[in-house]
């Protein structure tokens, strides 16, 4: 009944129909497939509106960002509702949770509070609040990575039921039944219709104004002033570069990837990234997370299980645990951990101390209002 | 397998052909005639009709059961002519979400089909790896994770392909004598990411049967899904051994069951 095969013949045969049935649709101005009449965002059905482009933040040491701004352009209007819902706790079951309540801005858009994520009811997740910072350079999202477009990374947080525990299409609802949003919405988009790909694009518009480049430590590479690092950071900065930089790696202070860094594994027994590939070579392993703003964004690890950057540093010199997926760059020549004296590691966390943007977790734009 | 891998093939051909042919001073028309289908999925157990919440069946093992509900993605849907060539519905077109609970949803329209003789079809079950990584404001309707019914998994990107729910005392107490088979998994992803691929391409010819579609009538082709077959292919799937089954290397053994369970049934020349 299921068994596929084609001719070749059959293939051209395929081929050609589709080219033709190609140009066919090229110039369809709408994808069908749904009984939704809901528009594109950028087909405002011939209503006139106006907003405010907003030029997105390109740090001179960054790279090009991931995120596809052509599919969702920053406006005044678009970032000002983002922001908005990302701070109004009526998004919640019981309207006491909003995104910045697990994001603090003064944590670096982390947490500082709780190892492991606080919601509703007071329950807990499993892992530690990760930093939203720099969304625009992830391409994969959460300590697994199970997440692959940060525009529906936020979909997550609203229906779990240990954070915000709501159904999305009620949060929709509540969100069009409101008496400021559907304004907001048209000021946005052009239509007052709250639709996912609307609600979705304008946190996105937030999130990714987001950007931490502006450390002593970015001041330092651009040689901008107020960029001079002390003795001990530099000294730091270069032990840095020869033992972290390996998975910490670029200005972004991450690789993106996943790796097993050798925690002894906790009772909650998280898997980590083999949950979402189902591959035994991923079990263990999280997402290598970016240390801007690392003095702010305690607790530690995937889990939050260090408070203090010393015992960070303390587990990768002596307590890095064997296992069969344990990253190859923490048993280097037989050795488990990176070798640090005391006097390095301290020198090490002088230098991650140069990567607070306190222009950043300051800045008024990115606080409720 | 294979054809899945000439089917993503032709998928990002087709869309490399729309991004390149298009020109909005000249829209291409297509060729007349045209006309239109109707398809009918049918869903059964074993001889008898799927009801809701209401028969007791048995599964291949002999453990008895009751369906609280019975959803799958239908999408990426090929006619064969009798001329060896195949038709493919436009591929934005082409994703339907078959409810049980939801009557209005057993049967699609398919419009804008050459005219011609038809004599089988080609359809995914589930939801392919383009349009699951597609920018959110191309997922309406059904594939919008708002409206379609919890077909979503929000903690790991991605469409429920199948989701088959009910009752059994076989299923655990603590589970409420509930079983529930969610069953997804596109295999794509970005860096490499490779998850298990649950997605199936369904082949069904029309048994001889000749589908003529013109302007002037519009056919109804009628399809069965058995939902015993869930639990009898080449896995005999056990309520009391595995009663609940979502993003876990087992399901691709449920997903392969359930890729035979459509058959061809009957048309109506003129509905």
């Amino acid at each position: 009944m299921t068994q596929c095969t084609f001719h070749s013949a059959k293939k051209l045969g395929l081929v050609i129909s589709l080219f033709l049935f190609g140009l066919a649709v090229a110039c369809q101005t709408k994808s069908g497939g749904s009984d939704d009449p809901a528009p594109d965002t950028t087909d405002t059905g011939g209503v006139q509106f106006h907003t405010t482009p907003v030029p997105f933040r390109q740090p001179a040491n960054f790279p090009t960002p991931v995120y596809e701004l052509s599919q969702n352009p920053l406006t005044v209007q678009g970032v000002a509702l983002g922001k908005s819902l990302f701070y109004d706790t009526q998004l919640s079951r019981d309207s006491t949770v909003s995104c910045g309540f697990c994001h603090q801005q003064f944590a670096g858009f982390a947490h500082s509070d709780h190892a492991l994520s606080h919601g509703i009811d007071n329950k807990f997740g499993t892992r530690n609040v990760p930093s939203l910072q720099n969304a625009a350079w992830g391409r994969e999202f959460f300590w697994d990575g199970g997440i692959t477009d940060l525009n529906t990374l936020f979909i997550a947080p609203l229906t779990n039921p240990v954070e915000m525990d709501m159904k999305f299409a009620n949060v929709l609802a509540r969100v069009q039944q409101s008496p400021k949003y559907p304004q907001m919405f048209k000021s946005a988009f052009g239509s007052d219709t709250v639709t996912t790909a609307r609600f979705l694009k304008a946190i996105s518009q937030f999130v990714l104004t987001l950007v931490s480049a502006d450390s002593r430590y970015d001041k330092y590479v651009r040689k901008e002033s107020g960029g001079d690092l002390t003795s001990d950071e530099l000294a730091g900065l270069t032990l840095f570069k020869q033992k972290c930089a390996t998975c910490h790696a670029t200005d972004l202070f991450t690789d993106y990837s996943y790796r097993n860094n050798g925690l002894p594994v906790s009772s909650i027994n998280d898997q980590g990234r083999y949950t979402i590939t189902l591959n035994e070579a991923d079990r263990l392993k999280f997402k290598v997370p970016s240390l801007r703003n690392v003095e702010r964004t305690f607790p530690y690890m995937h889990d939050g299980r260090f408070t203090t950057l010393e015992q960070v540093l303390n587990h990768y010199s002596t307590g890095v645990k064997d296992s069969p997926t344990l990253d190859p760059a923490l048993k280097a020549n037989g050795q488990l951990g990176i070798a640090l004296t005391a006097t390095e590691q301290q020198q090490v966390i002088s230098f991650l101390k140069t990567l607070t943007d306190n222009t950043f977790i300051t800045n008024r734009a990115f606080g409720p209002n | 397998m294979k054809n899945y891998f000439f089917l993503s093939l032709v998928l990002m051909g087709a869309i490399g052909v729309a991004v390149v042919s298009c020109d909005t001073t000249n829209p291409y028309v297509p060729p007349e005639p045209i006309g239109s289908l109707s398809l009918t999925f049918d869903n059964i157990a074993g001889t008898q009709d799927l009801k809701l919440n209401a028969t007791t069946y048995q599964n291949s093992v002999g453990e008895s059961f009751v369906v609280t509900k019975f959803n799958y993605f239908v999408s990426n849907i090929q006619l064969k002519k009798d001329d060896g060539s195949t038709y493919t519905l436009p591929q934005g077109a082409s994703y339907f979400l078959i409810e049980e609970e939801k009557p209005a949803s057993l049967s699609l329209t398919l419009a804008s089909i050459p005219s011609g003789n038809y004599t089988g079809m080609t359809f995914v079950v589930g939801v392919d790896s383009l349009r699951s990584l597609a920018d959110i404001s191309l997922r309406t309707g059904v594939l919008d994770p708002a409206l379609n019914d919890g077909m979503y998994w929000e903690w790991n990107s991605g469409y429920i392909f199948m989701k088959l729910e009910g009752t059994s005392p076989l299923a655990p107490a603590a589970q409420n004598n509930t079983f529930f088979y969610h069953i997804g998994g596109f295999g794509g992803g970005f860096n490499g990411k490779k998850t298990i691929n649950n997605l199936r391409t369904i082949l069904l010819s029309f048994n001889g049967d000749v589908v003529k579609v013109d302007p002037s009538v519009k056919p109804k082709v009628q399809l069965k899904a058995d939902v015993l077959k869930v639990f009898n292919g080449p896995t005999k799937l056990s309520i009391a051994q595995n009663s609940s089954v979502m993003f876990d290397p087992y399901s691709t053994n449920i997903a392969t069951n359930y890729a035979a369970m459509f058959s061809y049934d009957r048309t109506q020349a003129n509905q």
